[in-house]
Protein backbone atom coordinates (compact mmCIF):
# COMPACT_ATOMS: atom_id res chain seq x y z
CA UNK A 1 0.00 0.00 0.00
CA UNK A 2 1.41 3.84 -0.75
CA UNK A 3 0.75 6.71 0.87
CA UNK A 4 0.69 10.65 0.09
CA UNK A 5 4.07 12.28 1.30
CA UNK A 6 4.08 15.96 1.39
CA UNK A 7 7.36 18.01 1.75
CA UNK A 8 5.86 21.13 3.72
CA UNK A 9 9.02 23.63 3.02
CA UNK A 10 8.62 23.03 -1.30
CA UNK A 11 5.74 21.62 -1.57
CA UNK A 12 6.61 18.34 -2.90
CA UNK A 13 4.66 15.56 -3.08
CA UNK A 14 4.85 11.82 -3.90
CA UNK A 15 4.20 8.19 -3.27
CA UNK A 16 5.80 6.28 -0.90
CA UNK A 17 5.01 2.18 -0.40
CA UNK A 18 4.49 1.17 3.27
CA UNK A 19 7.71 -1.21 2.59
CA UNK A 20 9.87 1.86 1.42
CA UNK A 21 11.10 4.88 4.29
CA UNK A 22 10.38 8.09 3.04
CA UNK A 23 13.65 9.38 1.84
CA UNK A 24 14.10 5.94 -0.52
CA UNK A 25 10.51 6.66 -1.84
CA UNK A 26 11.44 10.49 -2.63
CA UNK A 27 15.11 9.35 -4.23
CA UNK A 28 13.40 6.46 -6.12
CA UNK A 29 10.98 8.94 -7.88
CA UNK A 30 13.72 11.36 -8.54
CA UNK A 31 11.86 13.85 -6.19
CA UNK A 32 14.33 16.15 -3.76
CA UNK A 33 13.40 18.12 -0.83
CA UNK A 34 15.00 16.26 2.22
CA UNK A 35 18.94 15.80 2.26
CA UNK A 36 20.08 12.59 1.19
CA UNK A 37 22.85 10.44 3.20
CA UNK A 38 23.80 7.34 4.46
CA UNK A 39 19.78 6.27 4.23
CA UNK A 40 20.82 3.74 7.19
CA UNK A 41 20.01 6.03 10.52
CA UNK A 42 23.30 7.24 11.24
CA UNK A 43 24.13 10.46 9.54
CA UNK A 44 21.45 12.81 10.57
CA UNK A 45 20.92 15.19 7.39
CA UNK A 46 17.49 13.55 6.73
CA UNK A 47 15.92 14.94 10.15
CA UNK A 48 12.68 16.12 9.93
CA UNK A 49 9.86 16.92 12.00
CA UNK A 50 6.06 15.07 10.77
CA UNK A 51 3.63 17.13 11.04
CA UNK A 52 0.97 15.02 10.27
CA UNK A 53 0.45 11.07 10.14
CA UNK A 54 1.40 7.66 10.93
CA UNK A 55 4.44 5.73 10.77
CA UNK A 56 6.53 2.74 11.58
CA UNK A 57 10.46 3.43 12.67
CA UNK A 58 13.41 1.46 13.22
CA UNK A 59 16.28 2.72 15.17
CA UNK A 60 17.86 5.87 14.44
CA UNK A 61 21.32 6.91 16.46
CA UNK A 62 21.25 8.91 19.30
CA UNK A 63 23.58 11.38 18.12
CA UNK A 64 20.93 13.04 15.63
CA UNK A 65 17.46 12.05 17.15
CA UNK A 66 17.08 12.08 21.66
CA UNK A 67 14.49 10.15 22.42
CA UNK A 68 12.61 13.23 23.56
CA UNK A 69 12.74 14.48 19.88
CA UNK A 70 11.87 10.79 18.37
CA UNK A 71 8.68 10.99 20.93
CA UNK A 72 7.35 14.23 19.30
CA UNK A 73 7.86 13.57 15.43
CA UNK A 74 11.50 14.56 15.09
CA UNK A 75 12.96 11.87 13.34
CA UNK A 76 15.10 10.24 10.81
CA UNK A 77 13.46 9.95 7.18
CA UNK A 78 15.37 7.13 6.30
CA UNK A 79 13.93 5.45 9.04
CA UNK A 80 10.52 5.92 8.74
CA UNK A 81 7.49 4.07 6.96
CA UNK A 82 4.63 5.63 6.23
CA UNK A 83 1.19 4.33 7.69
CA UNK A 84 -0.56 7.25 6.48
CA UNK A 85 -0.31 10.11 4.34
CA UNK A 86 2.52 11.90 5.99
CA UNK A 87 3.22 16.03 5.99
CA UNK A 88 6.83 16.78 6.89
CA UNK A 89 8.82 20.06 7.24
CA UNK A 90 12.98 19.40 6.63
CA UNK A 91 15.17 19.84 10.01
CA UNK A 92 18.39 18.19 8.57
CA UNK A 93 21.18 19.50 5.82
CA UNK A 94 24.08 18.95 4.43
CA UNK A 95 27.45 20.49 5.21
CA UNK A 96 29.46 22.81 2.83
CA UNK A 97 31.34 20.39 0.48
CA UNK A 98 34.82 21.75 1.71
CA UNK A 99 35.79 23.68 4.61
CA UNK A 100 37.92 26.24 3.09
CA UNK B 1 63.88 -5.86 8.81
CA UNK B 2 62.66 -2.84 7.43
CA UNK B 3 59.38 -1.85 8.80
CA UNK B 4 59.81 -1.09 12.49
CA UNK B 5 57.18 1.41 14.66
CA UNK B 6 53.60 0.83 14.09
CA UNK B 7 53.23 -1.87 11.52
CA UNK B 8 49.49 -1.23 10.27
CA UNK B 9 46.06 -0.42 10.78
CA UNK B 10 44.96 -3.40 13.04
CA UNK B 11 41.42 -3.04 13.71
CA UNK B 12 38.49 -0.49 13.72
CA UNK B 13 35.52 -0.70 16.29
CA UNK B 14 32.32 0.39 14.98
CA UNK B 15 29.20 1.27 16.62
CA UNK B 16 26.23 0.18 15.10
CA UNK B 17 22.77 -0.17 15.73
CA UNK B 18 21.23 -3.46 14.74
CA UNK B 19 23.83 -6.82 15.07
CA UNK B 20 21.59 -8.84 13.21
CA UNK B 21 21.72 -6.42 10.47
CA UNK B 22 25.17 -5.00 10.25
CA UNK B 23 26.29 -8.98 10.14
CA UNK B 24 24.59 -9.56 7.71
CA UNK B 25 26.48 -6.64 5.77
CA UNK B 26 29.92 -7.65 6.88
CA UNK B 27 29.52 -10.83 6.38
CA UNK B 28 27.08 -12.07 3.98
CA UNK B 29 27.95 -8.79 1.66
CA UNK B 30 31.09 -8.44 1.87
CA UNK B 31 32.95 -11.56 2.88
CA UNK B 32 34.23 -11.01 6.56
CA UNK B 33 34.37 -13.80 8.75
CA UNK B 34 33.05 -14.06 12.43
CA UNK B 35 35.95 -14.78 14.62
CA UNK B 36 34.57 -14.26 17.74
CA UNK B 37 31.71 -12.19 20.28
CA UNK B 38 32.22 -11.60 23.91
CA UNK B 39 29.78 -11.02 27.04
CA UNK B 40 29.54 -6.88 25.92
CA UNK B 41 27.91 -7.97 22.67
CA UNK B 42 30.34 -7.42 20.58
CA UNK B 43 31.14 -9.06 17.42
CA UNK B 44 35.11 -9.33 15.98
CA UNK B 45 35.63 -10.47 12.53
CA UNK B 46 38.58 -10.35 9.73
CA UNK B 47 38.63 -10.53 6.53
CA UNK B 48 40.21 -13.46 5.27
CA UNK B 49 43.86 -12.63 4.01
CA UNK B 50 44.48 -11.18 7.25
CA UNK B 51 46.38 -13.28 9.89
CA UNK B 52 45.27 -11.51 12.77
CA UNK B 53 42.30 -12.85 14.99
CA UNK B 54 40.39 -9.83 13.86
CA UNK B 55 40.76 -6.19 12.27
CA UNK B 56 36.87 -5.24 13.12
CA UNK B 57 34.68 -5.00 15.94
CA UNK B 58 30.93 -4.56 15.48
CA UNK B 59 29.67 -2.82 19.08
CA UNK B 60 26.07 -3.09 20.17
CA UNK B 61 25.11 1.21 20.25
CA UNK B 62 22.18 3.44 19.91
CA UNK B 63 24.71 5.91 18.05
CA UNK B 64 26.81 5.41 15.18
CA UNK B 65 30.20 6.09 14.27
CA UNK B 66 34.10 4.99 15.26
CA UNK B 67 34.64 3.89 18.73
CA UNK B 68 38.29 3.62 18.07
CA UNK B 69 40.97 2.67 15.46
CA UNK B 70 43.83 0.52 16.62
CA UNK B 71 47.68 0.28 14.88
CA UNK B 72 49.61 -2.38 15.37
CA UNK B 73 53.16 -2.06 16.83
CA UNK B 74 55.64 -4.45 15.77
CA UNK B 75 57.02 -5.06 19.46
CA UNK B 76 56.04 -3.98 23.46
CA UNK B 77 59.42 -1.56 23.48
CA UNK B 78 57.42 0.36 20.63
CA UNK B 79 54.69 0.17 22.61
CA UNK B 80 56.31 2.08 25.13
CA UNK B 81 58.29 4.11 23.31
CA UNK B 82 55.06 5.40 21.42
CA UNK B 83 53.48 5.93 24.76
CA UNK B 84 56.24 8.02 25.77
CA UNK B 85 56.47 10.19 22.27
CA UNK B 86 52.48 10.58 22.93
CA UNK B 87 52.69 11.86 26.57
CA UNK B 88 55.95 14.25 25.23
CA UNK B 89 53.39 15.52 22.83
CA UNK B 90 51.10 16.58 25.44
CA UNK B 91 48.67 14.00 25.14
CA UNK B 92 47.32 12.02 27.83
CA UNK B 93 47.80 8.17 27.37
CA UNK B 94 45.66 4.99 29.48
CA UNK B 95 46.16 1.65 29.32
CA UNK B 96 43.82 -0.89 28.44
CA UNK B 97 44.00 -3.81 30.23
CA UNK B 98 45.41 -7.70 27.88
CA UNK B 99 42.17 -9.48 27.06
CA UNK B 100 39.47 -6.34 27.48
CA UNK B 101 39.10 -7.52 23.33
CA UNK B 102 39.33 -10.75 23.17
CA UNK B 103 42.55 -12.36 22.02
CA UNK B 104 44.32 -8.70 22.34
CA UNK B 105 47.37 -7.71 24.14
CA UNK B 106 47.48 -4.20 26.29
CA UNK B 107 46.81 -1.04 24.76
CA UNK B 108 47.93 2.05 24.87
CA UNK B 109 44.59 4.36 24.70
CA UNK B 110 44.65 7.67 23.39
CA UNK B 111 43.05 10.83 22.16
CA UNK B 112 44.11 12.65 18.91
CA UNK B 113 44.18 16.62 18.82
CA UNK B 114 40.61 16.01 15.79
CA UNK B 115 38.98 14.17 18.19
CA UNK B 116 39.33 10.47 17.52
CA UNK B 117 40.45 7.68 20.32
CA UNK B 118 43.20 5.83 18.95
CA UNK B 119 44.79 2.59 20.28
CA UNK B 120 48.52 0.68 19.70
CA UNK B 121 49.23 -2.48 20.92
CA UNK B 122 52.23 -4.86 20.23
CA UNK B 123 50.04 -8.53 20.34
CA UNK B 124 47.19 -10.18 18.95
CA UNK B 125 46.57 -13.73 18.93
CA UNK B 126 46.98 -15.16 15.28
CA UNK B 127 44.46 -17.12 13.79
CA UNK B 128 46.18 -17.31 10.06
CA UNK B 129 44.48 -16.91 6.83
CA UNK B 130 42.80 -20.61 6.30
CA UNK B 131 45.77 -21.26 3.81
CA UNK B 132 48.41 -23.41 5.08
CA UNK B 133 52.27 -21.70 4.91
CA UNK B 134 53.65 -24.63 3.22
CA UNK B 135 52.86 -24.51 -0.44
CA UNK B 136 50.46 -22.19 -0.05
CA UNK B 137 47.34 -21.74 -2.30
CA UNK B 138 46.73 -18.28 -4.14
CA UNK B 139 43.37 -18.06 -2.17
CA UNK B 140 40.07 -19.61 -0.09
CA UNK B 141 37.07 -21.09 -1.85
CA UNK B 142 34.32 -20.48 0.87
CA UNK B 143 34.40 -16.91 0.51
CA UNK B 144 31.28 -14.97 0.77
CA UNK B 145 30.10 -11.92 -0.80
CA UNK B 146 32.61 -9.05 -2.14
CA UNK B 147 35.73 -10.93 -0.39
CA UNK B 148 37.27 -8.25 0.88
CA UNK B 149 41.15 -9.11 1.11
CA UNK B 150 41.92 -6.98 4.65
CA UNK B 151 40.80 -4.01 6.50
CA UNK B 152 43.17 -0.93 4.98
CA UNK B 153 42.83 2.62 6.50
CA UNK B 154 40.36 4.87 7.61
CA UNK B 155 39.55 8.48 6.41
CA UNK B 156 38.44 11.12 9.47
CA UNK B 157 37.07 14.41 9.47
CA UNK B 158 38.27 16.71 12.35
CA UNK B 159 38.96 19.58 13.69
CA UNK B 160 42.32 21.03 15.23
CA UNK B 161 43.35 19.73 11.83
CA UNK B 162 46.83 21.42 11.88
CA UNK B 163 47.88 20.07 15.28
CA UNK B 164 46.31 16.44 14.75
CA UNK B 165 48.64 16.30 11.70
CA UNK B 166 51.77 17.60 13.01
CA UNK B 167 50.73 15.14 15.98
CA UNK B 168 50.46 11.93 13.49
CA UNK B 169 53.74 12.95 12.07
CA UNK B 170 56.05 13.40 14.64
CA UNK B 171 54.51 11.53 18.07
CA UNK B 172 53.75 8.51 15.71
CA UNK B 173 56.01 9.00 12.86
CA UNK B 174 53.77 9.08 10.18
CA UNK B 175 55.07 9.91 6.75
CA UNK B 176 52.91 12.30 5.05
CA UNK B 177 51.92 10.81 1.43
CA UNK B 178 49.57 13.22 -0.38
CA UNK B 179 47.80 16.29 0.48
CA UNK B 180 45.21 18.43 -0.80
CA UNK B 181 45.95 22.25 -0.33
CA UNK B 182 44.17 26.32 -0.33
CA UNK B 183 47.32 28.38 -0.54
CA UNK B 184 49.26 27.84 2.90
CA UNK B 185 46.02 25.97 4.43
CA UNK B 186 45.96 21.81 4.01
CA UNK B 187 42.73 20.98 3.42
CA UNK B 188 43.29 16.89 3.37
CA UNK B 189 46.18 15.17 4.56
CA UNK B 190 46.91 11.13 3.91
CA UNK B 191 49.18 9.60 6.22
CA UNK B 192 51.31 6.25 5.60
CA UNK B 193 53.08 4.10 8.48
CA UNK B 194 54.35 1.96 5.93
CA UNK B 195 54.72 1.62 2.20
CA UNK B 196 50.63 2.07 1.48
CA UNK B 197 49.59 5.40 -0.16
CA UNK B 198 47.42 5.69 3.17
CA UNK B 199 47.17 4.14 6.64
CA UNK B 200 44.74 6.96 7.73
CA UNK B 201 43.60 10.06 6.06
CA UNK B 202 42.17 13.07 7.47
CA UNK B 203 39.89 16.20 5.91
CA UNK B 204 39.42 19.47 8.09
CA UNK B 205 36.65 19.93 9.20
CA UNK B 206 34.89 22.66 12.21
CA UNK B 207 33.15 18.76 13.85
CA UNK B 208 35.44 16.71 16.43
CA UNK B 209 36.06 12.90 15.73
CA UNK B 210 33.71 12.13 13.07
CA UNK B 211 34.45 8.98 10.95
CA UNK B 212 34.22 9.24 6.84
CA UNK B 213 35.03 5.67 6.29
CA UNK B 214 36.79 2.14 7.08
CA UNK B 215 37.90 1.19 3.84
CA UNK B 216 39.03 -2.70 2.74
CA UNK B 217 40.61 -3.83 -0.28
CA UNK B 218 40.01 -5.81 -2.96
CA UNK B 219 42.30 -7.53 -5.46
CA UNK B 220 41.22 -5.67 -8.92
CA UNK B 221 38.69 -3.40 -10.53
CA UNK B 222 36.91 -6.31 -11.74
CA UNK B 223 36.49 -7.40 -8.09
CA UNK B 224 35.08 -3.50 -7.86
CA UNK B 225 32.78 -4.11 -10.42
CA UNK B 226 31.58 -7.35 -8.46
CA UNK B 227 31.02 -5.04 -5.42
CA UNK B 228 28.92 -2.66 -6.84
CA UNK B 229 26.87 -5.69 -8.16
CA UNK B 230 26.54 -6.94 -5.00
CA UNK B 231 25.39 -3.26 -3.58
CA UNK B 232 22.55 -3.28 -5.93
CA UNK B 233 21.33 -6.79 -5.61
CA UNK B 234 21.33 -6.60 -1.76
CA UNK B 235 19.90 -3.05 -1.93
CA UNK B 236 22.59 -1.62 0.10
CA UNK B 237 22.80 2.28 0.38
CA UNK B 238 25.03 3.40 -2.12
CA UNK B 239 26.89 6.52 -2.54
CA UNK B 240 29.60 7.22 -5.14
CA UNK B 241 31.79 5.00 -8.03
CA UNK B 242 32.75 2.75 -9.39
CA UNK B 243 35.38 5.06 -10.27
CA UNK B 244 39.02 6.27 -9.76
CA UNK B 245 40.43 9.02 -6.68
CA UNK B 246 42.78 11.32 -8.02
CA UNK B 247 43.94 10.82 -4.54
CA UNK B 248 46.36 7.41 -4.38
CA UNK B 249 45.32 6.34 -7.66
CA UNK B 250 42.72 3.94 -6.39
CA UNK B 251 39.85 2.04 -7.91
CA UNK B 252 36.76 2.59 -5.54
CA UNK B 253 33.12 2.33 -4.63
CA UNK B 254 31.44 3.91 -1.82
CA UNK B 255 28.18 2.94 0.49
CA UNK B 256 27.04 2.43 3.69
CA UNK B 257 26.71 -0.05 5.91
CA UNK B 258 22.95 -0.59 7.98
CA UNK B 259 24.21 1.69 10.77
CA UNK B 260 25.43 4.78 8.46
CA UNK B 261 29.37 4.06 8.91
CA UNK B 262 30.49 4.75 5.28
CA UNK B 263 32.71 1.92 3.58
CA UNK B 264 34.40 1.74 1.06
CA UNK B 265 35.96 -1.00 -1.04
CA UNK B 266 39.05 -0.64 -3.61
CA UNK B 267 41.68 -1.81 -5.61
CA UNK B 268 45.16 -1.06 -7.12
CA UNK B 269 45.91 1.85 -5.52
CA UNK B 270 49.82 3.56 -5.37
CA UNK B 271 52.39 3.37 -2.89
CA UNK B 272 55.42 5.00 -1.22
CA UNK B 273 58.96 5.13 0.09
CA UNK B 274 60.68 6.70 3.04
CA UNK B 275 61.84 8.76 -0.04
CA UNK B 276 58.94 9.58 -2.32
CA UNK B 277 58.37 13.25 -2.82
CA UNK B 278 54.53 14.95 -1.17
CA UNK B 279 51.83 14.55 -4.08
CA UNK B 280 49.76 17.69 -3.68
CA UNK B 281 46.43 18.41 -5.31
CA UNK B 282 45.53 22.19 -5.28
CA UNK B 283 41.59 23.00 -4.19
CA UNK B 284 40.99 24.08 -7.44
CA UNK B 285 41.28 20.35 -8.78
CA UNK B 286 39.22 19.27 -5.59
CA UNK B 287 36.76 17.08 -7.54
CA UNK B 288 39.88 15.62 -9.74
CA UNK B 289 41.63 14.74 -6.96
CA UNK B 290 38.53 13.22 -4.89
CA UNK B 291 36.77 12.02 -8.53
CA UNK B 292 38.89 11.66 -10.90
CA UNK B 293 36.52 10.65 -13.76
CA UNK B 294 33.55 12.95 -12.90
CA UNK B 295 35.81 15.99 -11.13
CA UNK B 296 32.48 16.72 -9.21
CA UNK B 297 31.88 16.35 -5.71
CA UNK B 298 29.39 14.72 -4.44
CA UNK B 299 27.16 16.49 -1.72
CA UNK B 300 26.75 13.44 0.73
CA UNK B 301 30.58 12.37 -0.16
CA UNK B 302 31.95 15.63 1.09
CA UNK B 303 29.41 16.54 3.96
CA UNK B 304 27.91 13.44 5.30
CA UNK B 305 29.92 11.63 8.64
CA UNK B 306 28.92 9.33 11.18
Amino acid sequence: MSFQITIEDTGEQYACSETKHVLAGMQQLGKKGIPVGCRSGGCGVCKVRVLEGEYASKKMSRDHVTAEEEAEGVVLACRIFPQSNIRLSVIGKLNKAVNR
Amino acid sequence: MAMTGILRPGHVQLRVLDMEESLNHYVENMGLLETDRDDQGRVYLKCWDEQDKFSLVLEPSDRSGMDHMAFKVATEEDLSRFESNIKNFGIETTRVAAGELNGCGERVRFTAPAGHTFELYAEKEQVGNGISTTNPAPWRRDLKGMEVIRFDHCLLYGDNFDENVKFFKEALEFQLTEQIVDGDLQIAAFLTCSTKAHDIAFIRSEESGKLHHASFLLGSWEEVLKAADIISMEDIPHETGPTRHGLTRGKTIYFFDPSGNRNEVFAEDSYVYPDSPVLTWNADNVGQAIFYHSRELVDSFMGVTS
